[in-house]
């Protein structure tokens, strides 16, 4: 049971963030610590993040547990982060479109594991994602 | 209070450098939501309970970290940082610091 709704719950949230990706690629992030010359006066910063915390399904759970006695990939909890930081990025981009931001600069990911060493638990992952969002006045954009 | 993690303000100069400002604070779970989330924890996806309550306690560490700010007279806080760390089974801190300068 773990395992079909594990995979349809990964594959519907996937979808919602191919989608929301495509949707926010207006708001530009970058990992670079300058802004570019000329934005970089007359514009506003202010600090925006986006976090979530996920949990891989029970199923991939004992998955991976079979693989970590051969070592290898955990292909489970690889998508697993990758869901955690792509959706933390669009909870960041749509607080800074919320705010009328052009862009946001400096991301940084931050990553705790939330039951690491508990027995009987499912691993889960909190990321957070977080970064400088760049507003430009409206008058001074154009 | 200005708060962002690039080292300066665009348009704007540092006047004063005031040092290391942090705030911190440390949470457990709590029941309800943890009961919640071992469900969920079945068929894996987003634990909405403690999106929540990291966010929360997050947005305690910023406060203090303003807090803090603002006793020393700063009216900016530069390259603001956060990190997290698993201090006991369920319980986490939330560190947020930076530099407390003062702007033109």
């Amino acid at each position: 049971m773990g395992y079909s709704f594990g995979r349809l719950a990964e594959r519907r949230h996937y979808r919602s963030i191919l989608r929301r990706e495509a949707e926010l690629r207006r708001v530009p992030v970058f990992a670079t610590r300058y802004l570019p010359d000329d934005r970089a006066t007359h514009a506003e910063t202010t600090l925006v993040m986006g976090n979530v915390v996920i949990s891989v399904d029970y199923f991939k759970r004992f998955l991976a547990g079979l693989r970590m006695l051969v070592g290898g990939r955990l292909k489970s909890y690889e998508t697993l982060l990758d869901r955690a930081r792509r959706e933390a990025v669009l909870r960041m981009q749509e607080e800074a479109r919320r705010l009328g931001a052009q862009s946001v600069f400096n991301v940084k990911f931050e990553t705790m594991s939330i039951s690491k060493g508990a027995k009987n638990t499912v691993g889960s992952v909190e990321v957070l994602a977080y970064g400088s969002a760049l507003i430009v006045a409206r008058s001074l954009s154009a | 209070m200005l708060m962002t993690n690039l080292e300066s303000v665009p348009g704007r100069n540092v006047v004063r450098h005031l040092g290391l400002v942090q705030g911190s604070t440390v949470r457990a779970k709590n029941v309800g939501r943890d009961i919640m989330a071992g469900l969920k924890n079945l068929v894996g996806g987003e634990l909405k309970g403690y999106t929540e309550l990291l966010q929360e306690a997050r947005q305690e560490a910023m406060d203090r970290l303003v807090q803090q700010a603002s006793a020393v007279g700063a009216n900016a806080v530069l390259n603001v940082r956060f990190t997290t760390s698993s201090v006991a089974q369920g319980a986490a801190e939330m560190l947020a610091y930076g530099t407390a300068v003062q702007l033109d």
